[in-house]
């Protein structure tokens, strides 16, 4: 199976081809840089390179958040115009389920996170039951203080990873101690190729028109909307 | 061999996508409208268009292909607004086109918005030069001079509010709901132009616009009139604002006419679709050497169709944008 990966809901761009299950290629960078400007030239660049023509594709996988807004549309629309007219497969996965697969060895519970402000993460609780590496608790935005709290009721060793860990690695560790494990360098950084290998393994969008980023929360203007609609009630 | 451009437009509101033959052709134009769920906000909040954009994108390529009859093969090039526009918005429009481009190995032009309204003129007349466009949407206020095919000089634009903008903010001060332009427009045909407005006519010979201060004599018409316990009618206040908004939009454009020496005066943009406008425009260029050009409503507001009839001359002056092309907020049309 061949598989074009695409993952720019977060700072970091990654895009991969995957070819007869193996990987041929990967693009990573960590940069504060546009991904409209960058992505389909990086993908243009990798699928030269890797030798594949965009008919040869039999699947797109996309990060499909949550993050930021603006990238993961950008990713989520370049693959299902892809998909869509190429009349491909399309395979979205969480961008926190990409991130988590650098702790798919780990003895302990792997948590992906990114920055949501306001001491708010995105976050979602991964590890490994019966054998298999997988999410345990689903993804989901929530205040800092109140995540750590759910998960010291486990009494486990967490492994925490992610870019944004500089911005929270301190309360992380005042709240949780010795059991508070940190990725280092490449640890935070999502890798497309495991983005690719989960989208090959994964069910295909059954619609791909249909398919929408994983955002977690609201429009901000939605929820003031909604708000007034239930003072009126 | 035919010429078919695929164009797509994003840059609002309105998730867009069309093929137009030969450049002056419809052969498709579907256009998915969000303003009912903008109708809640009373006016179009950025995050919530640029996630209906994404819902709506590829659905709208599909149809507009499908309704066309024809596949990407069969098509020249593929066309996206590139800007000026909400910069979310533009982005899903400009991803989708560089995607559809790339898997088909398509040349990619991008068009300024703008540019695309004035175009849609040529899907219904060929367009002779020298000529002037007056565009009036929510966002935009300009008088647009043209010697030539894809050459455009700005010789009157907006010092503060689009005239649009003026109308929902109007509309609001008389409890409308929003969009508010087409609730004065019925209000006017009702009432009679009684209350004494302003007209901003700037400085001598300036073809610019502002309508901040007819906007604020209109508030403080209601406010003052609230205070003295009166009541105004609202048909004779949106009467009176509309007929100072259209004297000054249809007397600089006339003048702009002459001055110019045109052959034709073309009206563009969503607030086109005003009533007022039309007439007093119609009144004005009644009679005179200048051919005055209103496309029917459904090529005013944001379509695909304008994009892909400016997008011909684009594509034959041989402007082609690479994959890195990125949607452009506050695009300039001169520099086209
Ligand atoms: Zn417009």
């Amino acid at each position: 199976m061949n598989v074009l990966a695409i993952d720019t809901s977060n700072l970091v761009m990654g895009i991969s081809v995957l070819k007869d299950g193996i990987v041929t290629g990967e693009i990573i960078t960590n940069l504060k840089k546009n991904h409209s400007i960058r992505l389909m030239r990086a993908v243009d660049e990798l699928m030269k390179e890797t030798g594949t023509a965009p008919a040869d594709l039999d699947r797109i996988a996309v990060a499909q958040g949550p993050g930021s807004y603006t990238g993961v549309r950008i990713g989520v629309t370049v693959a299902k115009t892809l998909a869509w007219t190429l009349k491909k497969e399309l395979v979205g996965v969480s961008s926190l389920e990409v991130l988590a697969q650098n702790g798919k060895y780990f003895d302990g519970l792997v948590v992906p996170l990114f920055d949501a402000r306001r001491t708010q993460l995105f976050t979602g609780l991964y590890g490994r039951e019966d054998g298999e590496f997988k999410n345990l608790a689903a993804d989901r935005i929530i205040l800092r203080a109140e995540w750590l709290e759910v998960l010291k009721t486990y009494n486990r060793r967490v492994l925490f990873i992610g870019t944004d860990l500089p911005l929270h690695q301190e309360a992380i560790a005042d709240a949780m101690g010795d059991l508070a494990v940190f990725g280092t360098a490449g640890d935070n950084i999502p890798k497309p190729s495991e983005l690719a290998r989960l989208g090959m393994e994964k069910d295909p969008e059954a619609d791909v028109h249909a398919f929408v980023p994983s955002y977690l929360q609201l429009a901000e203007a939605e929820v003031n909307w909604l708000k007034a609609q239930n003072k009126q009630v | 061999m035919d010429e078919l451009i695929l164009a797509i437009e994003t840059s609002c509101d309105e998730t867009a996508a069309a093929v137009i033959k030969n450049g002056r052709e419809i052969v498709s134009n579907v256009v998915s409208s969000q303003i009912e769920s903008h109708k809640r906000f009373g006016g179009v909040v950025p995050e919530v268009a640029s996630r209906h954009h994404v819902e709506q994108m590829t659905l709208v390529l599909e149809e507009a292909l499908a309704q066309a009859g024809l596949e990407p093969s069969d098509l020249t090039a593929v066309a996206v607004t590139e800007g000026p526009g909400l910069v979310g918005a533009l982005l899903i429009g400009v991803n989708a086109a560089k995607a559809f481009a790339f898997a088909h190995g398509l040349p990619l032009v991008p068009v300024h918005h703008i540019a695309g309204h004035i175009y849609a003129n040529r899907l219904l007349t060929e367009m002779e030069f020298p000529l002037l466009t007056l565009i009036v949407s929510g966002g935009h206020t300009e008088l647009v001079y043209m010697k030539e095919h894809g050459s455009y000089e700005v010789i009157g634009e907006t010092r503060d509010d689009a005239a649009g903008e003026a109308y929902d903010k109007v509309a609001r001060t008389l409890n409308m709901p929003y969009p508010g332009g087409p609730h004065i427009d019925r209000l006017a045909q009702e009432g009679e132009p009684v209350i004494d407005l302003p007209r901003s006519w700037l400085e001598p010979g300036s073809y610019d616009f502002s309508f901040s201060g007819l906007k604020s004599a209109v508030i403080n018409t209601v406010h003052n009139a609230t205070q003295r316990g009166e009541t105004i009618k609202p048909e004779d206040l949106a009467a009176s604002f509309q007929a100072s908004v259209v004297e000054v939009l249809v007397e600089k454009t006339f003048r702009a006419a002459q001055e110019y020496g045109v052959k034709q005066v073309l009206l563009a943009g969503g607030v086109a679709a005003n009533k007022g406008l039309r007439a007093g425009l119609e009144a004005r260029f009644a009679g005179s050497q200048y051919e005055l050009i209103i496309p029917p409503l459904s090529l005013c507001t944001d379509n695909a169709a304008m994009i892909g009839a400016a997008a011909s001359i684009e594509y034959k002056k041989g402007k082609r944008a690479d994959l890195a092309l990125n949607g452009v907020p506050g695009l300039d049309l001169e520099a086209q």
